[in-house]
């Protein structure tokens, strides 16, 4: 069967080629508990190399902006963060959210970059769910009790990237979501407002 | 816990905490993702005003100037200082929700971290890995069965819930070393809890900030933050709750999916 020799031999180049094997485009059924979690080590070193880097606060937020687009599946988290709204909205309008909150959510987590210097991910376990994998890990700062962050990572964009994180049973999309539709009911539904005011948030 | 003796639980506590727990069981309360529970919102509303300007005119600045004015690690000792004294008052929550093995390091943690930790300035109980307390009587009182009930916002004291107010409220009076026959100071736990308040106000200041300050809508943020916590911390040693916690309940904005308990989590990629 060419379909089981295929992925068999799609194992064995994971096997090979290790953590470089993520960066290249992956077959979609490539996506393993082992590939995910090398995948959260992976965002979690790229994080630490632009911490180190000791650049100003806005160069590190662009640096941010790349491995959010890179590692995250951007187009999906902005179109759940908006809501029912998503399905209504035109294809221009979802592109300029799409955007706009890829640079607002940048700007929100990457202005707190600094809190992560010192810290340490370490991936617990990771298991099978039915939107992708499930990656848990414990983060230690600097002079704070370990906490718990969960990954939510999928294949479904074509890639593997992840789709949500949750701190301390926090849900980061579900955060984000309440937000959006706090300013799209500022702004009576009008998605076009709400895109502007996300371009000065976070 | 057995069945027996969690409902021996329930029977015993049942008299005791009728009349302050009637409005926290009566309540059916949705406790999965996250989902809200909160009838009193108005009310709730006024009270976070009030609080963010508390915290405005006076806490959040005050906190700013206790961690720019008192070095880190004697933030930290004080910190320490006040949750050893909390240990006490934890023993007996595990106590009462039949755990005596965390009842016992915690007191064990006591132990130590006021002898070998300078009154508890210190924490030497960590580095001989025993174990962290972190529980109240609002998870006594989920142990005992009882809901989440409504959420609350307290005046000064900030998000809750109907049940952990209810806890919160007890927890003044069942830390034993209140009755020590000698004690320095009346209160003194309350007064070191503050002062821990004040450390994490200005350790964290810029997460608050932003919750507080930054957001669309900052009563609904924290509100959302809070339960979504309080549930994980609740449910950490109970698997079946806490995957609960991942269901949602936005089923109207995607394809309905069938209750999976094995895979709780919702699938954007669906919608």
């Amino acid at each position: 069967m060419p379909s089981k020799l295929f992925s068999r031999r799609s194992f064995a180049t994971t096997l090979a080629a290790g953590l470089t094997a993520l960066s290249l485009p992956v077959p979609a059924f490539a996506l393993t508990e082992a590939s995910a979690s090398s995948l959260v080590n992976e965002v979690v070193s790229e994080i630490n190399k632009v911490i180190a880097s000791g650049k100003s606060e806005n160069a590190m937020i662009k640096d941010f902006e790349r491995i959010f687009i890179r590692y995250g599946d951007v187009p999906i988290m902005a179109r759940y963060a908006l809501g029912p709204d998503a399905r209504t909205a035109s294809a221009a309008q979802l592109k300029n959210f799409t955007s706009a909150f890829q640079g607002y959510i940048s700007r929100k987590y990457g202005k707190r970059f600094r809190e992560f210097i010192g810290g340490s991910v370490t991936v617990q376990a990771a298991r099978k769910i039915k939107a992708g994998y499930e990656v848990r890990t414990k983060v230690k700062l600097q002079g704070q009790a370990p906490f718990d962050v969960t990954f939510l990572v999928s294949d479904k964009s074509g890639k593997d990237k992840f789709f949500n994180m949750f701190i301390e049973g926090v849900n980061l999309l579900l955060t984000e979501r309440t937000e959006i539709g706090s300013m799209l009911d500022r702004r009576k539904g009008d998605i076009d407002a709400v895109i502007r005011d996300l371009a000065s948030a976070g | 816990m057995n069945k027996f003796s969690r409902n021996m639980l329930k029977f015993l506590a049942v008299p005791l905490l009728a009349v302050l727990t009637a409005c926290a069981s009566s309540n059916p309360t949705p406790e999965g993702g996250g989902q809200v529970y909160d009838p009193y919102e108005n009310t709730n509303r006024a009270i976070h005003s009030f609080n963010r300007g508390v915290d405005r005119v006076f806490f959040r600045p005050a906190a700013k100037g206790y961690v720019t004015v008192i070095p880190r690690p004697m933030v930290n000792s004080f910190n320490m200082f006040a949750e050893n004294l909390s240990l006490p008052g934890q023993t007996v929550d595990y106590l009462l929700q039949g755990k005596p093995k965390e009842a016992g390091t915690t007191l064990f943690r006591f132990v130590v971290n006021s002898t070998v930790g300078f009154a508890g300035l210190a924490d030497p109980a960590s580095d001989f890995q025993i174990p962290r307390a972190d529980t109240d009587f609002g998870e006594t009182l989920h142990v005992w069965g009882f809901a989440e009930g409504p959420y609350l916002e307290l005046p000064l004291y900030g998000p809750s819930t109907t049940r952990d107010a209810i806890g919160v409220f007890v927890n003044l009076f069942t830390n034993p070393i209140d009755f020590a026959p000698t004690r320095p100071i009346n209160n003194l736990g309350l007064y070191a809890e503050i002062v821990r308040r004040l450390g994490d106000r200005g350790l964290y200041s810029d997460t608050v900030d932003s919750i507080l300050y930054d957001s669309s809508d900052s009563y609904a943020q924290l509100r959302l933050i809070y339960l979504q916590n309080r549930r994980f911390e609740l449910a950490t040693d109970d698997e079946d709750a806490y995957l609960g916690l991942y269901s949602d309940p936005y089923s109207d904005t995607g394809t309905p999916v069938a209750p999976d308990l094995a895979d709780p989590y919702e699938d954007p990629y669906a919608e």
